[in-house]
């Protein structure tokens, strides 16, 4: 059961369960940021994080990326508990993400921000690098695979050395996808990667999250957009005031009361102009 | 006719060196492409040509370029400690983006290290203190790092700073370390006189060769410095060498990707600590190296000869040059330190001319003389697009 590659193999829809947050909680002096949220992310399937503004779906992501920990509860990643890893130790560990906000490496080409991210498995150290020995050459040759590979499928392999800087919005929010694609991750985070799409750009984003579903990865997406949360998850969760108020298909989430309430009432599709 | 033929000279003069002045760093892009373009026997015997001018610099004795008032190859050997000196601080400031004010301390270390080893306490060997030296100051920018790379920007650099003077005063206020009288007789490497080199002697445009000024090959004596700069010029190669190599690593990506967001390298399996506590140990080995030579040139040592304004000149030498790009600041660490000795008389305006100096350079060029070259190449699409939205606007 443990690691096969997983990029080659045919998914199992709704298999185990990848990552679990059990009862997490996370207290910011004296506002609760989660409370008691509990849920699974299944290896192989889509999962949409949705909830109003301020509803703790970051401070999720952020939680399972170590980046804060837990007040109580726990998240264990394919059987592990992620306890007080590192945060380069849980990308190792097969977790990679993107940002709300792009942080890519500004200054660097477009490749070698894909390349960090390919590195993350790599042990050269000085010496190696000094002595070009052959774990640094296999390493580098490698990387370069992956992140050309990586690249190709996201369609920017002609960008490979502009600087990232450079690159249109569009490319950018690629390019982190590439990035984290890059540390071969099982769950992939997309932090609201449809931030500033128009309709068509939308559309060809769900198109790509399904590809990198297929590829073999898992994927967890927050989204303010509802009509692609909808449109390309297997599952979706609905948090609101840092407690998970529902969980399932889209079709019965949808008409979940408590989650037309926690919209507000209002038209589900207002909240999409709320970027 | 005659004043036809004299104003092009003296009236294009200024002008043309005006129009240098900028063209100088943006046309190295195209310099640099058009070697690159060379066939490749033709690169390397243009490189090997280079060395050996850098080497035969000391016998030349060319007229614009020595210094009349100092012994040139003494110029020769502070510039090309600088330079050194630069190229760790490069590392550190240039790659992983840490400003480090109190460089000078690594550089103090390693000196004090020779001299308190090889004269004031103990009498080992050359062979054996160069090593030392650098290993002692390796240990300290760890110890250094450890606990303070924890914090960021502005407070790792009063940090820093604390560092670079506590060494000093810590050296001022201990006997055993020489205290202010500071040390003597630090041993310089050992000689061996294989055979004499003669100097140029220019007279006009024509070079002679005058036997009555030789270096002995390979004598480190007091007199004559050509030999300290063979020898630190020796040690630049083998350090540009090793930069090139880590910057095309897994190592130089990861302290690119540190300086530009910490955060998202983390969170991209970077061990961001562990990067920058190397890079910090980069450094420190190479200014102690450098100061371990400073040292063993100069024979004597006191905490006078560490003063904070060495880590400024540090600083200055890397961003002048444009903090990234090793040959970039190698060119800041000539500026720096050969320009002053060059124009002994204006000594006492030096400071006055640096501060200037770094106000125009912040103006005009932010990124150095000689930025990254991405750097410029990010610049250059940036103008494109202003020049785009000119033009739409106008239209």
């Amino acid at each position: 059961m443990p690691s096969t590659s997983v990029s080659e193999q045919p998914v199992a829809r709704n298999g185990a369960a990848l990552l679990s947050l059990d009862d997490v909680s996370i207290q910011f002096g004296g506002l609760k940021a989660l409370d008691g949220v509990s849920f699974d992310v299944r290896e192989g399937e889509i999962l949409g994080l949705i909830g109003p503004n301020g509803a703790g779906k970051t401070t999720c992501f952020n939680v399972m990326t170590g980046v804060y920990q837990p007040t109580s509860g726990e998240v264990r990643f394919a059987g592990e508990r992620l306890g007080r890893r590192k945060r380069f130790a849980i990308t190792r560990l097969g977790i990679a993400r993107t940002f709300q906000n792009i942080r890519l490496f500004g200054n660097m080409t477009a490749l070698e921000n894909v390349l960090v991210g390919a590195d993350a498995h790599h042990r050269t150290n000085v010496v190696d690098a000094l002595f070009r020995s052959p774990r640094h050459r296999r390493e580098e040759r490698e990387g370069e695979e992956t992140a050309r590979d990586v690249m190709r499928f996201l369609g920017l392999e002609r960008r490979a050395d502009e600087l990232a800087r450079n690159l249109s919005y569009g490319e950018q929010r690629r390019l982190e996808i590439a990035r984290a694609m890059a540390t071969k991750p099982r769950l992939l985070c997309l932090d609201e990667p449809a931030a500033g799409f128009n309709p068509a750009e939308k559309a060809q984003l769900m198109d790509l999250i399904r590809r990198i579903r297929d590829r073999g990865l898992t994927v967890l997406l927050i989204e303010h957009d509802m009509s692609l949360v909808m449109g390309v998850s297997d599952r979706v969760a609905v948090l609101e005031f840092g407690r998970k108020i529902a969980e399932g298909v889209p079709a019965d989430v949808r008409n979940d009361p408590a989650v037309i309430a926690a919209y507000l009432g209002t038209d589900v599709d207002d909240e999409e102009g709320d970027l | 006719m005659t004043e036809g033929k004299a104003s092009p000279d003296t009236e294009s003069g200024p002008a043309r060196s005006m129009a240098w002045g900028p063209r100088l760093g943006w046309d190295r892009g195209a310099l640099a492409r058009r070697t690159t373009a060379l066939p490749k026997p033709v690169k390397w015997t243009l490189i090997g040509l280079l060395v050996v001018v850098l080497y035969a610099l000391p016998l030349l004795e060319l007229p614009i370029i020595s210094t009349p008032d100092t012994d040139f190859g003494g110029v020769l050997f502070t510039v090309a400690s600088y330079v050194l000196v630069a190229l760790g601080l490069n590392i550190v400031l240039g790659y992983a983006g840490l400003l480090d004010l109190g460089y000078v301390g690594f550089y103090a270390i390693g000196a004090y290290t020779v001299a308190v080893l090889g004269s004031l306490q103990a009498q080992l060997s050359w062979w054996l203190l160069i090593p030392l030296a650098v290993i002692v100051t390796t240990i300290s920018g760890i110890l250094l790092g450890a606990p303070t790379l924890r914090v960021r920007g502005d407070y790792l650099a009063i940090v820093t700073l604390g560092f670079g003077e506590i060494i000093r005063l810590t050296a001022l206020n201990t006997e055993w370390l020489g205290a202010a009288k500071g040390i003597t007789g630090v041993p310089r490497p050992p000689s061996v006189e294989l055979f004499d080199v003669p100097h140029l002697e220019w007279e006009g445009a024509t070079a002679l060769i005058d036997l009555d000024d030789t270096t002995s090959f390979l004598s480190f004596g007091v007199a004559d410095q050509a030999p300290y700069y063979w020898l630190t010029l020796t040690v630049i190669f083998l350090v540009l060498g090793a930069d090139r190599m880590l910057r095309l690593s897994r190592i130089g990506r990861g302290w690119e990707a540190t300086r530009e967001d910490e955060d998202a390298a983390e969170l991209m399996g970077v061990p961001t600590f562990k990067f920058k506590l190397l890079a910090f140990a980069c450094g420190a080995f190479i200014g102690g190296l450098s100061g371990a030579l400073f040292a063993s040139r100069q024979g004597f040592i006191n905490p006078e000869s560490f003063l904070l304004l060495l880590s400024i000149l540090f600083v200055a030498a890397v961003v002048v040059g444009g903090a990234g790009n090793r040959w970039g600041v190698i060119m800041g660490a000539i500026v720096v330190a050969y320009l002053p000795e060059r124009f002994r008389g204006f000594e006492e305006w030096r400071l006055l001319v640096f501060g200037v100096a770094l106000l125009l350079l912040a103006n005009f060029r932010p990124q150095g003389l000689i930025p990254p070259r991405r750097a410029k190449r990010a610049q250059a699409v940036d103008e494109q697009l202003d020049a785009l939205e000119e033009g739409s606007a106008r239209a």
